[in-house]
């Protein structure tokens, strides 16, 4: 290969495997170099799965020399946030509790990567359970962006947002409770999508907020973000919250882009006071783009979103406590027991492990939650939270009614640094007072970059939302906005990056 | 609404189950109460006729058919447990000896 296939993107890959111009198990080892070279740096991987990967890259070129059909993205290496259930591969969700777990079974949305003959690179680094918006509480460490290492990589799948932004891999799963797709796409210059709730299966993804939660793509441009997830969307048996119809048409609607005629909706409450300068100068800048391509702008309010990140702390934390209760040191992971006590009872040993394996933000929202859930608050917290979610769920209805997508910032600010809001649970909270709303409607909602902000050189992402199951539209949007961006910035927002400097090199 | 005292929390991580240390309950009193002011937002909003939403699906009894299928291997359900004894989980005692 004369070029480095670790800077093409994943539908280029794909069109040089089926020409033949390069095996899969030369493009798989590629991002394993690559990886072995930078990830010491930027930390994305809590575990690299070389020999899987190659020995699935190769299945894939015999498969291919013996003339089979093979799917499109057959030999497209992948990787995947270590919240996903992968038969084999240790799966932890940047939890001591459950280090060194290899679960028995995969995710059906691994499932679905294998069949496609994807080979899967490694597990992505992402905060404890998926709490957080800065891969800060991984009980394994940080990970760092690749735009500047001092700098948070978003979270809780700053792995995942990382990995492609460093070009270990061209693609890799992420999953969205509250913003960890879009909010880590925004702050490392990718594209992220969190589909429409029930759009993608969520069995064997380890569960932290059962309604609100969903699996998606994340990838460098728009049209891989729809590759993706045209491979993981569709109907499960195995997950009851499945939506029973096929995955919609997203690879058609991001290689047919075309906003003309189409009414967007700027959510008034999303991107005035507390927004950076930066952020909101690239986000004005690319409506207007939208409206020079033929798309009608009007302003929307959406007045329930102010109560969103309220609901949202209530009704995670509230279910969380009750996913993480299954953590009782009896079937699976870690076992402490508790220091001079003989003969421990199961309740004192479970106490014990849930203290030593469980990181300081996952205890704070189990108990928060399990306060909101508790006789004689429940109506003041959960039961109110479940209203608003209501009246916020109104509000897109009225929105949709007047526009075809709904835009505004994905997060507040640029990727900021390492440790600054670690002790500030409610600064942290804040990264995703833009993305939260969709959660808690179950609407899908797409992030890719909008430019770098003037103030510090640090990449922005714009948020497209759409109404449940018209996922294509975020592509079809997101598909003319990425090229009328990408045209004016001279290439893509990633070859501005710094390089990142090989191990050895 | 009340903030949370030390022995609030103390009670809730009992429920929680977990054995929070001495200077980990001090640290969580501080930020409980911080959190817990903030999402109080919720009660402002305007929302007593309105009817609480827990899923964004609305979905009842989803079914499949009572058909048998294929499930783990017994080995493979153990393979991760702290402790298995006889094709079983081993637990601590639950029952006390008085």
């Amino acid at each position: 290969m004369s070029t480095d296939i670790t800077r093409a993107s994943a539908a280029e890959i794909a069109d040089v495997l089926a020409r033949r111009e390069a095996s899969a198990a030369e493009v798989t080892q590629a991002h394993l170099d690559r990886i072995a070279a930078v990830d010491g740096e930027v930390h994305a991987f809590l575990h690299v799965d070389a020999e899987g990967a190659l020995a699935a890259a190769r299945d894939i070129d015999r498969r291919r020399a013996a003339g089979e059909e093979l799917h499109v993205m057959a030999g497209v290496p992948i990787a995947v946030k270590d919240v996903m259930a992968t038969k084999g591969l240790p799966t932890t969700c940047g939890s001591k509790i459950l280090q060194g777990w290899i679960p028995p079974y995969d995710a059906t949305l691994v499932r679905r990567l294998r069949a496609a003959g994807m080979p899967i690179l490694g597990k992505t680094n992402m905060d404890e359970f998926a709490m957080g918006s800065s891969t800060e509480h991984s009980a394994y460490g940080p990970t760092r962006n690749p735009w500047d290492l001092e700098r948070i990589p978003g979270g809780s799948g700053g792995g995942s947002s990382a990995a492609v932004a460093a070009f270990e891999a061209p693609l890799a799963i992420g999953t969205d409770t509250g913003g960890s797709i879009r909010q880590p796409a925004a702050v490392t210059g990718t594209v992220g999508t969190k589909p429409t709730y029930g759009g993608v299966s969520r069995f064997g993804l380890v569960a932290l907020a059962s309604s609100l939660d969903q699996a998606g793509p994340c990838s460098r441009t728009v049209l891989d973000a729809a590759l993706l997830h045209s491979v993981i969307g569709g109907h499960d048996p195995l997950d009851s919250t499945s939506i029973d119809a096929p995955a919609p048409p997203v690879v058609e609607a991001a290689r047919h882009g075309d906003v003309k005629g189409m009414r967007i909706g700027v959510v008034k409450e999303l991107g005035g006071e507390g927004y950076q300068p930066g952020v909101r100068a690239r986000f004005d800048e690319s409506v207007k783009l939208l409206v020079d391509a033929g798309a009608e702008v009007v302003e929307v309010s959406c007045p329930s979103f102010d109560y969103a990140l309220a609901a949202y702390y209530l009704i995670l934390p509230s279910e969380a406590s009750s996913n993480l209760a299954k953590f009782d040191a009896m079937r699976y992971g870690l076992r402490v027991l508790p220091e001079g006590v003989d003969d421990p009872s199961a309740e004192q040993v479970m106490a014990a492990t849930r203290d030593a394996g469980f990181g300081d933000e996952v205890k704070r929202r189990i108990i928060l939650g399990t306060y909101a859930l508790s006789s004689g608050y429940y109506d003041a917290y959960y039961g109110q939270a479940q209203k608003v979610r209501t009246l916020i769920s109104r509000d897109f209805n009225a929105a949709f009614e007047k526009v075809d997508v709904l835009l505004s910032p994905t997060a507040p600010t640029t990727a900021f640094r390492l440790g600054e809001k670690l002790d500030d649970p409610m600064a942290m909270y804040l990264n995703d007072i833009a993305t939260i709303p969709a959660n808690l409607a179950g609407v899908p909602g797409m992030s890719l970059p909008s430019g770098l902000a003037e103030e510090d050189g640090l990449p922005t992402g714009i948020q497209i939302l759409a109404p449940a199951t018209e996922d294509a539209r975020l592509y079809r949007v997101g598909a003319v906005l990425e090229k009328l961006l990408v045209d004016r910035w001279g290439g893509p927002l990633l070859t501005q990056a710094p390089v990142l400097t090989a191990k050895g090199a | 609404m009340s903030s949370l005292s030390r022995d609030d929390v103390v009670h809730l991580a009992g429920l929680a189950r977990i054995d929070l240390s001495d200077a980990e309950l001090d640290k969580m009193v501080g930020e409980l109460s911080v959190i817990l002011e903030s999402v109080a937002k919720v009660q402002e909003a305007g929302a007593d006729d309105v009817p609480p939403m827990s899923h964004p699906m609305p979905l009842t009894n989803v079914t499949r058919p009572d058909e048998v299928r294929p499930s783990l291997e017994v080995e493979d359900a153990l393979a991760m447990a702290p402790a298995s004894e006889l094709q079983r989980f081993s637990v601590p005692r639950i029952l006390s000896e008085d």
